[in-house]
């Protein structure tokens, strides 16, 4: 993440954004044409430098800053330690991704009929946002709140910075510009948790390390033979995956 | 405009384990029967075939198998003076879609009702007087005794394979089954399953604090087994992916492989697939049912003109349609009259975590929808309700369904949510964390009602059915007090620690508590109070049956697919042996 320094990005995208709307005038006539595409191509390389996992999988939903907040806040929430993988190589952050990219991003068996009210907390989701759009403002709403309170985007806070701004989220304590602090951080949550622990078919739970970690022998479950031998002893097993069987 | 169709005798609204089960056992009367399903065909290859059916985010957090809320659901409010809103999300209970229904990804729990939860109001009064009822909680009898349906049950039973022990077999009590259970005429079809870690601590705890443990009955066969009608079960592998998944093997049992097979080879019977239903059709009288009308999967509608319409389409969407349709008065709480709607119930239920040190290995993930052991002592009338201070109690057990890590991550009370102690906490515990769960009952009270929400529509416009629910005094006091003997149990089988907990109060939508939703057009033998005769035949509209839990009129402290399927047996020869011999109401107004 040291790559991103947010200045430089920031930076970067003044560039490209400005090259890209001349870009869309020029394409319009001319589709495809060299000039259109030089600004990008000139500056790709250098953006890009250093964060080869992420090139190889690349991002479906996410712009480059959301990118590297998403990568921040899961680095708090689910750091590398000595127990376990960090969320971040375990591939959460392409899991988030392409969940927000895909159906349930978009709001696939989500009610999103007005009129529309708070409610009761024990009344549920009541925003007029897909999972995909509700992920996208509070992103750019905790870091409004990171450069009010501490005069940085999240991504470029000090871990305990972030943990502390994480922990005020959660609680429901930062007050952000949208959404709900603490709803908003339940669904990062959530999202976090089904990628580290999920089939390392939807991109997160990378060689299946949480699995090992925790003692989960994965998928199919053959146990008839074993359960009563298995009483009270720990079980001996390598996780096997959906996508193992692929 | 509708088009209509050629008519048909028998139309079966909903085809899950009711609408097959009616489909089978009707077969003989050579009857034309129609089956309508808005979901699509399925069946166990290739549909649940390993490992695809493994899919933890798929099934049990995207709800493939299930409803789909953004083009129906429901709206909800604790209380009258709330508004209430949509259901946005799937959550607190998991109504099934598609052929099967939720018969194709349930647990298994199989349960007969005691005596006392089909006779709740007249024991109730004969043991301590009409007093102990307090103000507003609707007790009331079923209209039908367990004795006369301790057949349908045993049949539903060998349809379904269930794997268990007795614990009353006419009339003798047998030490390792349910000795609170009435009399069986006959042992369960199967021996129970096999017993995990944590099973085999649960036995020993409760009957070292002098209780009754026995296996919980089970849909999950313990052993290979051919049911009356032929058809045949694999033995279950105890994959842990099974509530909220299909069954590879035909173990768990579900009417897509059992009665539907069975009713499909009758030259008479008809499934259509994606094809909901709107709305019942009456005529000018009101009295009678000439049909429904329904959308196909390219929007068309048509009118499918029948003599006999039976509502088959869950205990939800069963009261749903009557409300839709105008079949029965529909409740009003302010004036308390009408019965379409009334007596909506659910699960009360509660329990305690039992962490175990890292020497204990429970290996969670070896279990089967329905594999446990479970107590009765404080359940139905087995316990003094004066000396309790609530009416109905609930069934208390440990199960091993399975822990599949998204869901399944214990960790102990204090346990931050995320950070480096809460990874470690997870880890620690997974592998080592058992529970004492009780399942509690939920009477029928005044203030819990289903009817039409004014506001919110479904995608063919029809307005959403409003639930106004909420756990009451009665069941607060049942889920507080019956968690403490869950703890108490769990700190007898070794927990280390050991958290109690119950469902939330006030009632959310929001968590997954249980599909267990009852009442809202229930049977009985007062037309005032039910909306159905014993029989299950709408009172005002004597051509319609009503199948499910919707039935019910107040919830046991037991899962409902036992009682339901007996009464879907129960409906199917009152149809045969008296209906259709002679159409018209089965008991007089
Ligand atoms: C995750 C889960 C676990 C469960 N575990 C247990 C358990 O362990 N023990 C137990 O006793 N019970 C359990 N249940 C409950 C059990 O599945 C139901 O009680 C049972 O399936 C009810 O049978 P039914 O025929 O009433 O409804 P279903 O089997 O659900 O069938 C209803 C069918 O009607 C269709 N339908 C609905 N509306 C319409 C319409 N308007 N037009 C056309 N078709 C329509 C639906 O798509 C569905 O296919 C569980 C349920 C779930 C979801
Ligand atoms: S636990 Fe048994 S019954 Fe359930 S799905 Fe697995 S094999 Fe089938």
């Amino acid at each position: 993440m040291q790559e991103d320094k947010s200045v430089d990005r920031r930076g970067f995208l003044k560039v490209v954004g400005g090259a890209s709307a001349v870009a869309g005038a020029a394409a319009a006539t001319q589709p495809g044409t060299a000039a259109a595409q030089t600004p990008m191509q000139h500056n790709m390389p250098a953006a890009a430098a250093g964060a080869a996992s992420d090139r190889l999988s690349g991002w479906a939903f996410f712009n480059p800053d959301e990118a590297a907040f998403v990568k921040a806040a899961l680095d708090t929430l689910i750091p590398a330690d000595a127990t376990g993988p960090g969320a971040v190589e375990a591939g959460c952050a392409t899991y988030i991704d392409r969940q927000l990219a895909g159906a349930y991003g978009r709001g696939a068996r989500l009610y999103l009929q007005g009129p529309f009210a708070q409610g009761a907390p024990q009344q549920g989701y009541q925003l007029p946002l897909t999972p995909a759009e509700h992920i996208r403002i509070g992103i750019a709403d905790v870091n409004a709140y990171a450069r009010k309170t501490k005069q940085k985007l999240f991504q470029d806070l000090a871990p305990a910075d972030r943990a502390a701004i994480m922990t005020e989220v959660d609680t429901g304590k930062a007050e952000l510009a949208n959404v709900a602090a603490g709803g908003w951080f339940n669904m990062f949550l959530a999202l976090t948790m089904e990628g580290y622990f999920g089939d390392p078919m939807y991109g997160g739970n990378k060689d299946k390390a949480v699995w090992k970690m925790i003692g989960f022998p994965g998928v199919p479950g053959m146990y008839s033979e074993v359960i009563e031998q298995y009483r009270n002893k720990p079980y001996p097993h390598t996780p096997k995956s959906i996508q193992d069987f692929a | 405009m509708a088009t209509r169709l050629n008519p048909v005798d028998v139309l079966l609204v909903g085809y899950g384990w009711t609408g097959g089960i009616i489909a089978k056992e009707l077969a003989s009367t050579g009857l034309k029967i129609l089956a309508l399903e808005r979901g699509g065909p399925r069946d166990t290859n290739p549909d649940f075939l390993e490992p695809a059916k493994d899919d933890e985010l798929r099934f049990a957090l995207r709800h493939e198998l299930m409803q789909d809320v953004s083009k129906e659901t429901l709206t909800f409010r604790n209380n009258r003076a709330q508004t209430a809103l949509p259901m946005r999300q799937l959550g607190s209970f998991l109504p099934g879609n598609g052929v099967g229904g939720a018969g194709v990804h349930w647990n298994g729990v199989t349960w007969r009702f005691n005596p006392w939860d089909h006779s709740a109001r007249s024991q109730t009064v004969a043991k301590y007087g009409e007093k102990i009822i307090p103000e507003g909680m609707f007790l009331q009898d079923w209209g039908v005794t367990y004795d006369e349906l301790e057949p349908y049950y045993d049949k539903f039973e060998k349809t379904c394979g269930i794997s268990g022990k007795a614990g009353n077999l006419n009339g003798a009590k047998i030490a390792g089954g349910n000795v609170f259970e009435g009399p069986r005429k006959n042992e369960y079809p199967n021996p129970p399953l096999k017993q995990t870690h944590g099973g085999a601590l649960f036995e020993k705890a409760a009957k070292e604090l002098g209780y009754n443990p026995f296996p919980t009955p089970s849909a999950n066969a313990s052993r290979v087994y051919t049911n009356p009608d032929g058809v045949t079960f694999g033995e279950c592998h105890y994959c842990g992916f099974c509530e909220r998944f299909g069954c590879e093997v035909n173990a768990k049992a579900s009417p897509h492989f059992t009665v539907m097979p069975i009713a499909a080879k009758n030259p008479n019977f008809e499934l259509r697939t994606h094809a909901n239903v709107m709305r019942v059709l009456l005529d000018s009288t009101g009295k009678k049912a000439t049909g429904v009308v329904y959308v196909d999967a390219r929007g068309r509608e048509f009118e499918q003109p029948a003599d006999l319409v039976v509502l088959s389409a869950y205990a939800l969407g069963n009261v749903a349609l009557m409300l839709w349709s105008g079949i029965g008065k529909p409740y009003d709480p302010v004036t308390n009259a009408g019965v379409v709607g009334r007596s909506y119930a659910y699960q009360a239920s509660s329990g305690a975590t039992v962490f175990f040190d890292e020497k204990t290995w429970l290996n969670s993930f070896m279990g089967a929808g329905s594999l446990g052991v479970n107590i009765d002592d404080f359940n139905a009338g087995n316990y003094d309700f004066e000396k309790m201070g609530f009416i109905g109690g609930g069934g208390i057990g440990s199960s091993t369904s399975g822990a599949r890590p998204i869901q399944f991550r214990p960790v102990p009370p204090g346990t931050p949510r995320w950070g480096a102690d809460w990874k470690k906490a997870t880890v620690k515990h997974y592998l080592h964390t058992g529970n004492v769960s009780n399942q509690g009952s939920n009477m029928a009270h005044r203030a819990n009602y289903l009817d039409l929400d004014p506001t919110y529509r479904d995608i063919y416009g029809r307005p959403l059915m409003r639930m106004t629910m909420d756990f009451l005094d009665n069941e607060q006091k049942q889920m507080r007090s019956l968690n403490q003997k869950c703890a108490e149990i769990g700190r007898a089988m070794g927990g280390a620690i050991v958290e109690p907990r119950t469902n939330p109060i006030p009632y959310s939508i929001v968590p997954y508590q249980s599909t267990h939703n009852t009442g809202g057009a229930v049977m009985g033998a007062d037309p005032r109070v039910s909306a159905l005769n014993k029989y299950c035949q709408v009172w005002d509209v004597p051509n319609v049956f009503v199948t499910g839990a919707c039935v019910f009129p107040q919830n046991a402290g037991k899962n409902p697919t036992g009682p339901v399927g007996a009464l879907a047996y129960w409906i199917a020869d009152a149809l045969k042996e008296k209906y259709l011999k002679k159409p018209g109401a089965l008991v007089p107004v």
